[in-house]
């Protein structure tokens, strides 16, 4: 997963999977809610207990709280199964829903074989977070700050 | 909670180092804040109090167990900071990873 060159407005990840193409896209598009962190990656007061995204260009792609309570995280805007999906991404820098933010994620889903599948994840238009676009970046990137990490694990394993 | 936010009141609980001693008492088990407090030099209001922020950083959880509140380590704190290691999107791919190739192996089954 390692990043490519360096674009201040997109982030690009990677990952081989060993799933059929068509597994993978069924997995990630219609079992979203079994893996995705849900313990944080989420926006709503309730407790989030699964993702959903509406199979369909324009379908809402959200999170379904244990309420019954919903919070749109984006919207589908290119729905071609089982290769490419286009979804936007509209949480903003506070993590709130707006409509009007418009960040979009890609996925392509490329056959490597009967059962092995390359995935690629572009996040990109970044540049709509405006001054918080360096901030909103590293997040997506890689948030893991290893001095601040290891500094930390020292002090617990010397108390 | 953003998981950002989450990991900075991990970190800042785990500041202080008597706050590290009451988490550390807590790995191998459920224990009340009696016997959380037994051979330490800090008082039972002051542990609760420790405790109170522990809690609030996700760190701990509370076992109500008849008249008794027992804390123990949440789990997902562990969780929250090999994410927040990884990175949002690195995190998300890698957890997917293992769901697509969980339902790949059900289906050669």
């Amino acid at each position: 997963m390692a990043d490519q060159e360096f674009d201040p407005n997109s982030v690009r990840k990677s990952i081989d999977v060993n799933a059929a193409q068509d597994v993978a896209w069924k997995v990630f598009t219609g079992k979203m809610g079994a893996w995705w962190p849900l313990a944080y990656y989420k926006i709503g007061k309730a407790n989030a207990i699964d993702a959903i995204i509406e199979p369909e260009v324009g379908g809402r792609w959200y999170e379904l709280g244990d309420d019954g309570s919903t919070c749109q995280w984006g919207s589908v805007l290119v729905w071609e199964p089982y290769s490419r999906l286009v979804v936007s991404w509209d949480i903003n820098a506070d993590w709130q829903y707006d409509a009007g933010l418009k960040t979009e994620v890609e996925l392509r889903f490329i056959a490597l074989g009967n059962d092995r599948t390359h995935v690629e994840l572009e996040h990109r238009k970044l540049d709509r977070y405006g001054s918080r676009r360096d901030e909103m970046r590293r997040i997506y990137d890689t948030e893991g700050d290893w001095g601040k990490f290891l500094e930390a694990f020292a002090r617990v394993a010397e108390a | 909670m953003p998981i950002a936010t989450r990991v900075d009141r991990v970190f800042d609980a785990l500041g202080d180092p008597t706050r590290r001693a009451v988490f550390r008492r807590l790995r191998k088990g459920n224990r009340s804040v009696r016997e959380i407090a037994e051979g330490m030099n800090v008082s039972r209001p002051a542990v609760s109090q420790h405790l109170k922020v522990l809690k609030g950083a996700g760190l701990i959880a509370v076992r109500i167990d008849g008249a008794r509140h027992l804390y123990g380590v949440d789990p997902s704190a562990i969780e929250v900071l090999r994410n927040w290691l990884d990175g949002f999107w690195d995190g998300t791919l890698t957890a997917f990873k293992a769901a697509a190739e969980e339902e790949q192996k059900k289906m050669e089954r």
